[in-house]
C-alpha cells in the first residue's frame, strides 16, 4: 500500500479508522453507503403507498400514515438519497479528476459527513416514536404551526432539513474551494472534466440557496418553539412567505439534484462512445446559464396562489428560457453519441436512458410552464408523474448509471455486466409502468397526496397498473444489491482503466492509493488521460514513463475524531428542541452542552496538527 | 482572468515561509481566505432573506408598540460607531501581526474583542429595555420577532467573532514570537468587516429608515 505513515495511534482498518478518517475517498464511500440505505427506507415508504393505491377504498394504511409516508419519502429521496448520492461522486472523483492530492479542507470534509449522518438519523428517528413529519416535503405553513401539528412531528422535519442544510453547506464551501484552488498544473477552467463542472456550478447553487431555507426554518422552529407569528395570518404573519421561501431555496434545489447527474451522464457517454464530448464548452456555458436562471423561476410552483398576471408571465418566461440550455445539452448528449463506436455497458444504457426520460420529463415540464396548463395540472399526479420523470428518471438513472462505471474504480472490481443489465431493464421497464399512466391520472383530475379514492372515478386500472411497476423496481433494486455484494466479493478484477477512460482517474490503480498521485499531473489537455494514451489520429501511443516519485514528498493529514463529536454537538443543540415536554431545563440544558461540546471540539480542532 | 497558472501567480509568493501546507494554489488566494470569502457569498443570502423578512414585517404588528416608538437612535448610534472602531483596530491588529510586532498585535486583537463585547452589551441593554420597559418579547407582535430574528443573528456572528479574537489573542499569549499567522488573522479580519458591513447596512434599514 501507501508508502506513507501516520503519527503513531491511528490503523488503517477496523472501525475507528472509518471514524477518524479525513480521506475524500473514504468519506466518499461512507456517503455512498448511508445514501443507499436510506434509499431502502424511501423505497419501503413508496412501495407501502402503492400498495395502498392499488386498489380503491382500501384500508392497508391509515390517512395519518400515508401523509408521513409521502413527507418522508419525498424529503428522504432528496436529502438523504440524491444529494448525498451525488456528494458520494463530489468526495471520491473531484480531486482525482483535477489532479489533486486531496479536498481542500479534509477535516471539514468529515464534518460534513458525520453532520449529514446525525441529521439523516434524527430525521428517522421520528419512526421510532411514532410521530413522523405528515406536511410534505415541502412542509406549507400554516399546516406546520403548533396548533396543526402539536406533536414534534414537524419539529423532525424542521431540524432534520436545518442539520442537513448546514451539512451540504460545509461541503459546498470546501468543494468550491477545492475547484478552484487546487487543479493540477496546467488544467485551465476550460480543461476541467465536465463532471467537475457540474459539480462546480452545483455547489453555487448550494452556497446561495442553503441560507434561504436555513432562515425559512429559524422562522418556523420559532413559531412552533417560542410562539412568533411569522406563518400565522392571525399575528399578521403571511403564510405565502414561507412558500416564497421554500421555492427561492427548492428550486435551485432542484437543479442541485440534477446537475451532478448530467456530470456523470456526460462522462459516461463521452466514454462510452470513444468521443470527445460534444460541445464541451458549450455544455460548460449551459450549466452555467441553468444554474444562473435556476434561481429566477420558483414562483412557477406556485402559479395557483394568484401573484397576478406579471409575476406570472415573467415566472413563466423565466422557465420557457430554462428550457433552451437544457435542450442544448440534450443535443450535445445526442450529438456524443452519433458516428460513436458505441459500447453498450450497463452504464452507458444507463446514461442514455437519462437522456431519453429526462427529456420526456422536461417536454411535460415545458407545460407547466404556462401558467393557464399549470392551472389545470396543479396537485394532480400529472405533476407526479412529471417531476419523478426528471428525478428518477433523470438523476436516479444518471446515479446508477455512475455507480456501474466508476464501481471498478473504487473497488478494484467490475460489476456483473448481466445482472446489470438485467437490473437496468427491470429498472427502466418499472420506471416508465409505474409514472407513465401518472399522466393518465393526472389528466383524468386524481390529485396528489390522497390516501385513497372512490372505486367509480376511473382510476382503478392505471392505479394498478402504477403498482404493479412499482413493485418491478423493487425488484430492480433487489438485483442491484445482489450484484453489488457479488461484485464486491467475486467480480472480475478491473485494472486501472476498464472502460479506456478519458479523464485522469483511470491512470491510477484501481482502488487509488490514499495519497491519489504519487506525482501531481501536469495537464495539457481536455481529456488528458485520453491524450496520453491516443495520439491525434487515434492511434496508441507509449506511455510517457511515470516521473521518478519520491515518497518522502507525501504529506497526508492525519486522522481526527474531533469532526464526529463537533456533529454531535450540533445534534444536541437540535435535540434540545425535542425536549420541552421534559421541563426546560432539560430541553436548554441540552441545547447548552450541544453548543458547549461545538465550543470545545472546535477549540481542540483548530490546536490539533492537522 | 480567474484562471492563473499555479506557479505564475502573483499572490501565492506571500505564502507564509512558516506555515508548513501554504501549497500554491490555482488563484492564488490561501484556501482558507477563499473559503471565507466563498461564506461570505452566503451569509449575504442569509441577511439579504431576514433583512427581506424584516422590512415585509415591521409594519404588520397588530399590537404592541411600533418600530418609532421603540428604537433609541443616540444609544444604537454610539454602538454603531464602536463597531465601526472595532474594525479599524482589527486592521491595525492585521497590521501588526505582518509587521511582527508581538505586544502591539495582541493588543489590538484584544480592542477587537473587547470592541465586539461592548457592542454586546449595547445589544444586552437594548432587548431587555425593550422587553422590560417596552413590553416588546420576541412573540409581543410580528415586528419584535423580525426585528429580534435579524438583530439577534447579527449578535450571534458578533459572538463568533469575539470568541475567535479571544482565541487568536489566547494563541498568541502562549506562543509568542512563534506564532504571527497572518492568514489566520486576515481571515479572522475578513469575517470581522463582512459582520461590520452588515451592522451598518442593518443600521441603515432597522434604524434609520424610519425617519424617511
Amino acid at each position: 500500500m501507501s508508502a506513507t505513515t501516520h503519527s503513531a495511534g491511528y490503523s488503517k482498518t477496523g472501525i475507528w479508522s472509518w471514524i477518524t478518517t479525513v480521506d475524500h475517498k473514504r468519506i466518499g464511500i461512507l456517503y455512498a453507503v448511508s445514501a443507499l440505505l436510506f434509499m431502502v427506507i424511501a423505497g419501503i415508504d413508496a412501495l407501502l403507498m402503492r400498495t395502498q393505491l392499488a386498489m380503491p377504498n382500501n384500508d392497508i394504511i391509515s390517512a395519518e400514515t400515508y401523509n408521513g409516508l409521502v413527507t418522508m419519502h419525498g424529503t428522504s429521496m432528496i436529502f438523504l438519497f440524491i444529494m448525498p448520492l451525488s456528494a458520494a461522486f463530489f468526495n471520491y472523483f473531484t480531486p482525482l479528476l483535477i489532479g489533486a492530492p486531496d479536498v481542500a479542507f479534509p477535516r471539514l470534509n468529515a464534518l460534513s459527513f458525520w453532520i449529514f449522518l446525525f441529521g439523516g438519523l434524527l430525521l428517522n428517528s421520528s419512526y421510532l416514536i411514532g410521530q413522523v413529519p405528515s406536511v410534505g416535503w415541502f412542509a406549507y405553513a400554516n399546516l406546520t404551526l403548533k396548533q396543526y401539528n402539536p406533536t414534534h412531528s414537524v419539529d423532525f422535519w424542521v431540524w432534520g432539513i436545518q442539520i442537513l442544510g448546514l451539512a451540504s453547506l460545509i461541503a459546498a464551501i470546501n468543494f468550491f474551494t477545492t475547484i478552484l484552488n487546487m487543479r493540477a498544473p496546467g488544467m485551465t477552467l476550460l480543461k476541467m472534466p465536465i463532471f467537475v463542472w457540474t459539480t462546480l456550478v452545483t455547489q453555487v447553487l448550494l452556497i446561495l440557496a442553503l441560507p434561504v431555507i436555513t432562515v425559512a426554518c429559524v422562522m418556523l422552529s420559532f413559531d412552533r418553539a417560542f410562539g412568533t407569528g411569522f406563518f400565522d395570518p392571525g399575528a399578521g404573519g403571511y403564510v405565502l412567505m414561507w412558500e416564497h421561501l421554500f421555492w427561492v431555496f427548492g428550486h435551485p434545489e432542484v437543479y442541485i439534484l440534477i446537475l451532478p447527474g448530467m456530470g456523470i451522464v456526460s462522462e459516461i457517454l463521452a466514454t462510452a462512445s470513444r468521443k470527445p464530448l460534444f460541445g464541451y464548452t458549450v455544455m460548460v456555458y449551459s450549466s452555467c446559464a441553468i444554474g444562473f436562471l435556476g434561481f429566477a423561476v420558483w414562483a412557477h410552483h406556485m402559479f395557483t396562489v394568484g401573484m397576478g398576471p406579471w409575476a406570472n408571465a415573467l415566472f413563466s418566461a423565466a422557465t420557457m428560457l430554462i428550457a433552451v440550455p437544457t435542450g442544448v445539452k440534450i443535443f450535445n448528449w445526442i450529438s456524443t453519441l452519433w458516428g460513436g463506436k458505441i459500447r453498450f455497458t450497463t452504464a452507458a444504457l444507463y446514461a442514455i436512458s437519462f437522456v431519453a426520460m429526462f427529456t420526456f420529463g422536461g417536454l411535460s415540464g415545458i407545460m407547466h410552464s404556462s401558467p393557464p396548463i399549470d392551472t389545470q395540472h396543479h396537485d394532480s399526479y400529472f405533476v407526479v408523474a412529471h417531476f419523478h420523470y426528471v428525478l428518477y428518471g433523470g438523476a436516479v438513472m444518471a446515479l446508477f448509471g455512475g455507480i456501474y462505471y466508476w464501481f471498478p474504480k473504487v473497488t478494484g472490481r467490475l460489476m456483473n455486466e448481466t445482472l446489470g443489465k438485467i437490473q437496468f431493464w427491470l429498472y427502466m421497464i418499472g420506471f416508465n409502468v409505474t409514472f407513465f399512466p401518472m399522466h393518465f391520472l393526472g389528466v383524468q383530475g386524481m390529485p396528489r397526496r390522497i390516501y385513497t379514492y372512490a372505486p367509480d372515478q376511473g382510476w382503478n386500472l392505471w392505479n394498478l397498473v402504477c403498482t404493479g411497476g412499482a413493485y418491478l423496481t423493487a425488484l430492480g433494486a433487489f438485483l442491484f444489491a445482489v450484484n453489488f455484494f457479488w461484485s464486491l466479493w467475486k467480480g472480475k478484477i478491473a485494472g486501472n482503466d476498464p472502460w479506456d477512460g478519458r479523464t485522469l482517474e483511470w491512470s491510477l490503480p484501481s482502488p487509488p492509493l490514499e495519497h491519489n498521485f504519487d506525482v501531481i499531473p501536469t495537464v495539457t489537455h481536455l481529456d488528458e488521460w485520453w491524450h496520453r494514451k491516443y495520439s491525434e489520429d487515434g492511434k496508441r501511443k507509449v506511455l510517457a514513463p511515470a516521473p521518478k516519485f519520491d515518497p518522502s514528498t507525501i504529506h497526508l493529514p492525519n486522522p481526527s475524531f474531533w469532526p464526529i463529536v463537533l456533529a454531535f454537538g450540533i445534534l444536541m443543540i437540535g435535540t434540545g428542541f425535542f425536549l420541552p415536554d421534559f421541563g426546560n431545563a432539560i430541553a436548554i440544558g441540552t441545547s447548552v452542552t450541544g453548543a458547549l461540546i461545538v465550543l470545545g471540539s472546535g477549540f481542540a480542532w483548530a490546536y490539533e496538527k492537522p | 482572468m480567474l484562471d492563473t497558472h499555479p506557479t505564475g501567480s502573483a499572490g501565492a509568493a506571500h505564502a507564509e515561509a512558516h506555515e508548513a501546507h501554504a501549497h500554491p494554489t490555482n488563484t492564488g488566494v490561501d484556501n482558507r481566505k477563499f473559503a471565507m470569502w466563498t461564506l461570505i457569498a452566503s451569509e449575504c443570502f442569509l441577511f439579504g432573506t431576514l433583512i427581506g423578512n424584516y422590512l415585509i414585517h415591521k409594519n404588520r404588528g397588530i399590537d404592541g408598540p411600533k418600530p418609532h416608538e421603540v428604537y433609541q437612535i443616540d444609544i444604537t448610534t454610539l454602538s454603531t460607531f464602536d463597531l465601526l472602531m472595532s474594525s479599524v483596530a482589527m486592521v491595525l491588529a492585521l497590521y501588526y501581526c505582518n509587521a511582527r510586532r508581538l505586544r502591539l498585535f495582541q493588543f489590538w486583537t484584544a480592542i477587537v474583542a473587547v470592541g465586539g463585547l461592548i457592542f454586546l452589551g449595547f445589544q444586552y441593554f437594548e432587548f431587555s429595555h425593550f422587553v422590560l420597559k417596552e413590553d416588546l418579547g420576541l412573540s409581543r407582535n410580528i415586528f419584535a420577532s423580525s426585528f429580534y430574528l435579524l438583530t439577534g443573528c447579527h449578535g450571534a456572528h458578533v459572538t463568533v467573532g469575539v470568541i475567535w479574537m479571544l482565541a487568536i489573542l489566547t494563541t498568541s499569549l502562549i506562543k509568542g514570537e512563534k506564532w504571527f499567522n497572518s492568514t489566520m488573522v486576515e481571515v479572522a479580519g475578513l469575517y470581522w468587516h463582512f459582520v461590520d458591513v452588515v451592522w451598518i447596512i442593518i443600521f441603515t434599514v432597522v434604524y434609520l429608515f424610519v425617519y424617511v
